[in-house]
């Protein structure tokens, strides 16, 4: 700081308070509604203190689910979880093997390859659904987990992130190496494997939020109730036609699906500002 | 950059490279192509047969009002979205970049929404300003509005721009702070020293030093407004209502399921394509010359 007045020192205070008030307002809500009953939510007069059905609201949605989307909330996290640790795991594997194929391996077409990589980076898949849909209907994968997970690992980032960083490894390590008498499957063991584990690390964080937090995707190619993500679940919950809504069970599944991805960006809040910087550069 | 030292072969690193080869190209290359040639094809009422048609998916598009139409929601969304986003998070970058007792708490607090799906942001607020029974509806229309966001345009867009911006703060805060720490103290010591109060200091010394930052949150705002709020659009108005809310991805997936337009679908895609390869390429320019500078 350069200069110390207490007013800008105060003002700072009270522009981050609001802020996180604003931030934090909207998960409040749901946090509450999701200790309430039916009726006192629909009536408009919800208070901003807990009520008491929390045990009642969420041992329902968890076991129960809710009348529209007639499957357990728990069945849907389980999707959920299956999805977003096959993107991430998936996506790592393809793209940590590639990116030492590229880095460390002369061969021919290997600029072609990297290219055709490359490209991906800059279309997402929602301008490409339809086709993109019948391709995996045609291969008999709609309604499987292979189905949710592949095209979304069709993408470029992780093979850039993992070139970035052997790139920034000494070419000393690989000579030292191959004195030692290491091939290339000892050296990727031994040596470039144990260095990569934060940026692995990182960008798990990264596609684990990704991969749970996708919706247009699961909603096209998911038909039957059972293989139904909880984004999608919570979605079908609130209808147009309120009568039928039932508030609270759709905030307890929000607050439900909330909680995977914000515990990690709690707890892993250093490996996440690290794997968001870097998948961007 | 080249590695200077080696492995030498063939099969290995093509054996390497081939499941990623293999996935990108059935669910990346066949796709995109696919929707780039069936934006020339027109398929019959039941899908049986299809005909090449040139460019009249394309004709067709520029001449449907909902289209143009699209293009302006379109455009009206992201410009709101990106400037409330970015400049709400500039605001609270440059307060916590002050050097407050428990920083790293703020931070924390402000940087989770980034972990909530888009369609979760879109039920919180939409829950929160339900018109019958949302916390916040009855202060609307106790001030005299009649806020019904289910049936009045305007009040869903804002609705949708209000949920769209609150998601994104966390991510453009974090940039901005990262941007912030990368100032070097001496020059802002040094405006200090010529006489230049805290205003102008932002102003004429910090915010230009912060510009790449700037530009390229811009871009990625755009970019996020264009595809990652169908969540929120479709959780909190499905488009509606009449169309008010219908961007220009949603009228994709719209078109392509509910209207079984498919040749009008590939068609609106690609262009879509070409409008985010445009982007990409924009912000790849600057960033070559960000280097330089």
């Amino acid at each position: 700081m350069v200069e110390n007045r207490p007013f800008t020192q105060f003002m700072a205070y009270l522009t981050l308070a609001l802020g996180i008030v604003i931030v934090v307002f909207p998960v409040y809500l749901a946090i509450m509604a999701s200790t309430f009953d039916a009726a006192t939510i629909v009536n408009g007069n919800m208070p901003l203190t807990p009520g008491d059905q929390a045990g009642e609201n969420y041992s329902r949605a968890l076991f129960y689910g809710g009348k529209l989307a007639r499957e357990p909330v728990s069945m849907m996290m389980m999707n959920s979880m299956i999805m977003a640790l096959g993107i991430a795991f998936g996506k790592i594997l393809i793209s940590i093997l590639s990116a030492y194929a590229v880095v460390y391996f002369k061969f021919p077409f290997r600029k072609t390859a990297f290219w055709v990589i490359f490209i991906t980076l800059m279309l997402p898949v929602e301008v490409r659904i339809y086709p993109t849909y019948k391709i995996v209907a045609d291969l008999g994968l709609l309604d499987t987990y292979t189905g949710l997970i592949m095209p979304l690992i069709a993408s470029a980032t992780g093979t850039l992130l993992f070139r970035q960083f052997f790139m920034t490894i000494p070419d000393e390590l690989l000579e030292a190496s191959k004195i030692d008498g290491a091939g290339a499957f000892r050296f990727f063991k031994d040596t470039l494997l144990p260095l990569s584990m934060t940026t692995i690390a990182a960008l798990f964080v990264i596609q684990f939020i990704y991969g749970w937090n996708q919706y247009l995707w699961p909603l096209l190619i998911t038909t039957k109730s059972s293989m139904q993500t909880i984004v999608i679940g919570i979605k079908k919950m609130i209808t147009t036609t309120d009568a039928l809504t039932e508030w609270q069970i759709a905030m307890t599944t929000a607050v439900l699906a909330m909680l995977p991805p914000v515990l990690v960006v709690v707890f892993m809040q250093r490996l996440f500002v690290k794997g968001l910087v870097e998948t961007e550069k | 950059m080249e590695k200077r030292a080696h492995f030498s072969g063939w099969t290995l690193p093509l054996l390497l490279i081939v499941p990623q080869m293999a996935i990108t190209i059935i669910f990346f290359y066949w796709p995109a192509s696919q929707a780039i040639w069936q934006s020339f094809l027109r398929e019959d009422a039941f899908g049986l047969s299809s005909e090449f048609v040139g460019f009249e998916n394309y004709v067709h598009l520029f001449e449907q009002p909902e289209y143009y139409r699209a293009m302006v929601t379109t455009a009206i969304f992201s410009s709101l979205v990106a400037f409330f986003s970015l400049a709400c998070s500039l605001l609270l970058a440059t307060q916590a970049d002050k050097n407050l007792r428990g920083g790293q708490a703020y931070k924390t607090l402000l940087i989770w929404p980034y972990a909530v799906a888009p369609a979760i942001a879109g039920v919180l607020w939409i829950f929160m300003f339900h018109p019958t029974l949302g916390t916040l509806s009855k202060p609307i229309k106790a001030i005299g509005i009649d806020w019904n966001p289910m049936l009045n345009g305007n009040h869903a867009m804002t609705l949708l721009v209000l949920s769209a911006t609150w998601k994104q703060i966390s991510y453009n805060f974090l940039f901005f702070l990262a941007g912030l720490q990368a100032i070097p103290k001496s020059v802002i010591e040094a405006a200090a020293i010529d006489g230049a109060g805290p205003l102008r200091r932002f102003w004429t010394v910090i915010f230009p030093l912060l510009s790449p930052t700037t530009f390229f949150l811009l871009v990625v705002n755009i970019v996020y407004v264009f595809f990652d709020t169908f969540g929120i659009i479709d959780a909190v108005t499905g488009g509606g209502p009449a169309g008010t809310t219908t961007t220009l991805v949603y009228k994709v997936y719209a078109d392509g399921r509910l209207g079984g337009d498919l040749g009008g679908s590939a068609a609106q895609s690609v262009i879509l394509m070409i409008i985010v390869i445009a982007l990409t390429a924009i912000q790849f320019r600057y960033v070559e010359r960000k280097v330089q500078y």
